[in-house]
């Protein structure tokens, strides 16, 4: 050891710091980094049952990517994100502009918006399941019309996509309101003598501003929809014919995994998922460089 | 000119209101429809066109809904499940945040880095071994199996790292140089300073604890051990097409979070938007 010695306060703070880290790091191990490392082997394996598996090369991935089911669910959950993050995020930056400005009861507005947050999804979707009732249901009945929201395999996904940004939009509004109120009012003053309108207000100071913000919000929304489950969970059941057509990616990991048993072919199937998840979060970080201001 | 200005304004303030009032709408409306719907008698629930309030105050509804779930212990089993996880993410977090944030040791980085791909890793992948795990120690239907993914909270190991950075080092090397070792430093000056952050992970905690679907589904499968979330999901499955029961069950297995939400708004929505927001 050519290192040079640590005195005995630095050697007393080392062994603190070890002492204080050591439960987390421990628990992150047995918890998190073996199970990351036993998943991505058993999407190599068979599960024998009982926790056994058997080495079996590449052939889940091969059966998975041969699979239509599969590929229906990727696309699923593609489609979700495309129906959910464009719109929820606007709406969000929409209500977030006008609890900026000076409104009475902003306090009462900003806790009616987040309050889905609060619910379980499991009790939301159930609401919604109710209201999206083919027969019964109270939307159908307001539009006048005759859709089997839930069963029909057109619109299925547009139901959850529905439910999903109900619940989230509340949420990202609260998010990006910080942002708005971090901008220095004397921007819009300045800006205000130059005699711009309103929009280009919004185009030239707010939005730059308000970018970083956007972005983060944006990153969490993109992976919170890819790997949307509980609402599927709740508002398809086994028999629903438009099963195959709104699973989304980690719908079908847990039905591969848990209802059908298959854990080999499920550990593949969400590795695939994180991969996926990885890939568009690597797309925003290079994208973000073209749009994203973070100093004006 | 000026009145034109003035006009402009409370046009502005009109189109405002208008938009916050219709989302509000839209947001309360589901609430309002399950509270209805819950007191509802099943051929009145299918009336149409629909009924807007009950005909009369049906309570029969939340009796079914009991009769059909325990709810007294799906109510206790979220409680203690959440109870144990917020009290192991702050006891953990805020050790392993202040030694991250305050002190040096070897290795710290590449310890932190572990922290960092938890946080970037989606619970699913890690769902079969966990499951596994806990099979083979024979704890599936128990409390330590709900507990069990939140004995240690990446997340709030990070989020309180932060907070702890934002404190000046002057504190803590004060009270070191009076004579206090680093946990005495920690215990007695640090950690009462990270009130609001410590606030903030307890309703985060809590909140997705409460929420979470998939563990508590696959690693409880003993409807008394099972949470209000998972309980409920299997409701759905009894009382496919009776939307007062269901509407019922759902408003029971919500409520205890509303009503704390309703009492404690602002750090509600200021904890969770805080953290997620950094």
């Amino acid at each position: 050891m050519n290192k040079p010695k640590l005195s005995v306060a630095e050697r007393r703070e080392e062994n603190w710091g070890w002492i204080m880290v050591a439960p987390t790091i421990i628990g992150l191990c047995i918890l998190n980094l073996w199970p990351f490392v036993q998943t991505i082997y058993a999407s190599f394996c068979e599960h024998l049952g009982f926790g056994h598996y058997q080495f079996i090369g590449i052939q889940n991935y091969i059966d998975m990517f041969g699979n239509r089911e599969f590929w229906k669910a990727t696309w699923n959950t593609v489609w979700f994100c495309i129906l959910t993050v464009p719109v929820g995020i606007i709406l969000a930056l929409f209500i977030a502009i006008m609890l900026n400005a000076k409104v009475k009861f902003k306090g009462g507005f900003r806790t009616i918006f987040f309050l889905p947050l609060v619910c379980a999804p499991a009790a939301v979707a159930m609401v919604w399941r109710w209201i999206f009732n083919g027969e019964y249901g109270i939307l159908n009945q307001l539009l006048g019309a005759n859709i089997q929201w839930i069963t029909n395999s057109k619109t299925a996904v547009l139901a959850i996509a529905i439910v999903s940004v109900w619940s989230s939009v509340g949420y990202d509004a609260v998010l990006l309101l910080a942002g708005l109120q971090n901008i220095p009012k004397t921007l819009y003053e300045a800006n205000s003598i130059d005699g711009a309108g309103k929009v280009r207000q919004f185009f030239t100071i707010t939005l730059p501003m308000v970018s970083p913000t956007l972005f983060s919000v944006l990153i969490m929304r993109l992976m919170a929809s890819l790997k949307v489950y509980d609402l599927i969970y709740m508002m398809a059941d086994e028999t629903n014919p438009a099963l195959t057509d709104m699973q989304s990616l980690m719908y079908l990991f847990y039905r591969s995994s848990f209802v059908a048993g298959d854990r080999g072919y499920g550990s593949a199937i969400v590795v695939w998922t994180v991969f996926v998840i990885l890939l568009v979060t690597l797309i925003q970080f290079w994208g973000q460089k073209k749009w994203v201001t973070y100093d004006i | 000119m000026k009145d034109s200005l003035h006009r402009s304004y409370m046009m502005t303030k009109f189109v405002t209101y208008f938009f916050l009032i219709l989302g509000s709408i839209i947001m309360i409306f589901p609430f309002l429809w399950m509270i209805f719907t819950s007191f509802k008698t099943v051929p009145e629930s299918m009336q149409i066109p629909a009924t807007i309030l009950p005909a009369q105050i049906m309570w029969d509804n939340f009796r079914d809904a009991m009769d059909s779930l325990p709810f007294d212990r799906l109510y206790l089993n979220t409680a203690l499940m959440v109870f144990f996880r917020v009290i192991c993410a702050i006891f953990f977090s805020s050790m392993a945040g202040y030694a991250f944030a305050k002190l040096k040791f070897r290795f710290k980085n590449l310890l932190f880095g572990i922290v960092l791909v938890q946080m970037s890793l989606p619970s699913q992948i890690f769902i079969i071994p966990q499951y596994q795990m806990v099979a083979k120690m024979g704890m599936a239907n128990t409390i330590f199996a709900l507990v069990f993914p939140g004995l240690v909270s990446a997340f709030g190991v990070f989020f309180l790292r932060q907070t702890y950075l934002s404190i000046p080092d002057e504190v803590g090397e004060a009270a070191y140089l009076d004579g206090c070792n680093q946990w005495v430093t920690f215990y007695k000056i640090m950690f009462p300073l990270t009130g609001t952050s410590v606030a903030a992970l307890t309703i985060f905690t809590a909140v997705f604890a409460y929420g979470d679907l998939m563990w508590p589904l696959v690693v409880n499968s003993d409807l008394k051990m099972m949470t209000l979330s998972s309980g409920l999901s299997t409701l759905k499955g009894q009382f496919t097409t009776n939307f007062p029961v269901l509407m019922s069950g759902s408003l029971l297995a919500m409520l205890p979070m509303v009503v704390l939400y309703l009492i404690f708004q602002r750090q509600f929505v200021e904890g969770i938007a805080g953290t997620g927001g950094k």
